[in-house]
């Protein structure tokens, strides 16, 4: 695969084809899997995610050390201003897959597993609007793969390298991307998306209460989800982002090696240091030994 | 070259890929080595994964692979209370292993009957793992290809006995490790292949006179 966004762009635009189908095509010519296999893989793993929304969205669960759960419920529930929309339901999916996520549940890493809502978040609320047949999304799912393995070769997707903009905001730029293709923008169109939600997410720091994925983490994939929607709308109507696309992706790595180590899923810095953090972590962490003691 | 697979995946039991998913494979992995389910397990836990481990399942996901599950087991959250249903002895600690180790490394001590193995294991990131000693002996094995772990006798024409005797049988090898403790004793040695081998190549390897153990480990990756 390319280590270029913009030279695949090019590629694809030369080719009359989407970059979802530019990644399937090529990878399949490198020979090491066949077109069959990568979209047995990417049907699969779409299974998966509806099966995390489903699991997610009741309310039911909750982490293995209780600080969060049930908040994807809450926005199921007709109350804010934007209840009922595509917006609402991309918040209340990216939640129900962290929360899955949290409990011990099956999801799909996508990049990682603490950046897993987002991607399911807007994809499965496209699908649930009827905006987006499963074709579509297998090859959404492609660019965003493609996206994502730019990212992991300019930059990084690790928080431990990067923060949480090489987790979440990675994840943001591959659904905006992944957006795009599956409402047929063209793959210029998907560049700009991307552009546009990592450059709302540059700077992000990764800090985890007690190291665990869990706050803010289910939090900031929602989040994610909203600035990867942003995205899409707005490279939807047209509008372009000066930044190159590889050069935003480039400001991320440079931001993320320049991070210092407290802000890179250490729990040293950001909301894992305040003194509720602290706190709440320490007596998470004292009530998990508990409970696995008794077990 | 990274797949879009690699990206989009894998499809885990959460909470981390390296704490759980990767975890899981080094228990797997280690399972394999000992070529069945191990009676008694002590699992030392290193760096993070003694830190934030059990708030990621780390010692569940260990337990999980030790009990053959696979990263996307569901089973892997209750393989505690699992692992005494089926006749596994854990014990967990909290060390600092001597010598330089990634932040996230376990080293997990097997025993079935009188078989015993000594394993350090290192989940790197994104789910992918690297096996660091095995019995005390250095090793770099990443599981992302059919493995055999040979013990020989230190004696010349051993690497080529072996190397025959897989070819005779179809086996291409990726790679090649040897190392050993001392002149003249045991030494340890990795072959990654392209495809696993059958049981009769395993069998015409055993019988080979320099030849004292010999281990199939499938990709733990999938």
């Amino acid at each position: 695969m390319t280590g270029s966004l913009n030279e695949a762009v090019a590629r694809a635009e030369a080719a009359g084809c989407s970059l979802g189908e530019l990644a399937l095509r090529e990878e399949a010519a490198e020979g090491l899997r066949s077109r069959e296999d990568l979209e047995g893989g990417l049907v699969r793993a779409l299974q998966v995610m509806r099966g995390a929304v489903e699991r997610g969205l009741p309310g039911d669960l909750r982490s293995v050390s209780g600080l969060v759960g049930g908040d994807a419920a809450r926005l199921t529930r007709p109350a804010g201003p934007l209840a009922g929309t595509l917006f609402t339901e991309v918040l209340a999916n990216a939640l129900a897959v962290q929360e899955v996520n949290a409990a011990m549940g099956v999801i799909v890493a996508a990049p990682t597993a603490g950046g897993a809502g987002v991607l399911p978040g807007v994809l499965l609320g496209l699908e649930r609007r009827g905006l987006a047949p499963e074709s579509r999304l297998v090859r959404g799912l492609a660019t965003a793969g493609l996206i994502g393995a730019v990212v992991a070769t300019r930059a990084s997707l690790s928080g431990a390298e990067g923060g949480c903009q090489a987790e979440t905001g990675a994840a943001a730029a591959m659904a905006a991307g992944a957006g795009v293709e599956v409402l047929g923008g063209s793959p210029t169109v998907a560049a700009h998306a991307v552009a546009l939600a990592m450059q709302g997410t540059l700077g992000l720091v990764c800090d985890p209460l007690g190291g665990l994925v869990e706050i803010p983490c289910v939090f900031r994939n929602a989040t994610g989800a909203a600035i990867a929607l942003a995205a899409v709308e707005m490279a939807m109507a047209g509008i372009e982002f000066p930044i190159p696309v590889d050069e935003v992706i480039d400001t991320m790595g440079e931001i993320g090696r320049s991070m210092d180590v407290r802000y890179r899923e250490t729990a040293g810095g950001g909301l894992a240091a305040t003194p509720t953090g602290r706190r709440l972590a320490k007596e998470r962490l004292v009530q998990i030994k508990r409970s696995n003691t008794g077990s | 070259m990274i797949s879009i697979l690699d990206i989009i995946g894998p499809v885990m039991v959460g909470p981390s890929s390296s704490h759980t998913a990767g975890a899981c494979r080094i228990g797997l992995f280690s399972r394999a080595l000992l070529g069945g389910q191990p009676e008694r397990a002590l699992v030392e836990l290193h760096g993070s994964f003694a830190r934030t481990g059990q708030g990621h399942g780390t010692d569940r996901a260990l337990a999980g692979g030790l009990l053959g599950f696979r990263p996307d087991d569901e089973r892997l959250r209750d393989s505690l209370d699992l692992a005494g249903a089926a006749g596994l002895d854990l014990t967990f600690q909290n060390v600092k292993l001597r010598g330089e180790h990634h932040p996230n490394t376990a080293r997990l001590t097997l025993t079935l009957g009188d078989r015993q193995v000594v394993v350090i294991g290192s989940s790197i990131g994104a789910g992918r793992i690297v096996i660091t000693a095995i019995d005390d002996f250095p090793v770099e094995i990443t599981g992302t290809l059919p493995t055999l772990v040979i013990v020989a006798a230190d004696q010349p024409g051993a690497v080529a006995a072996i190397t025959t005797t897989l070819a005779g049988q179809g086996g291409n090898i990726a790679t090649i490790k040897v190392s050993r403790r001392q002149k003249g004793g045991h030494a340890i040695h990795i072959y990654e292949l392209d495809e696993p081998v059958g049981p009769e190549a395993l069998a015409a390897l055993l019988d080979l006179p320099r030849v004292r153990t010999v281990r199939a480990i499938g990709r733990v990756d999938g």
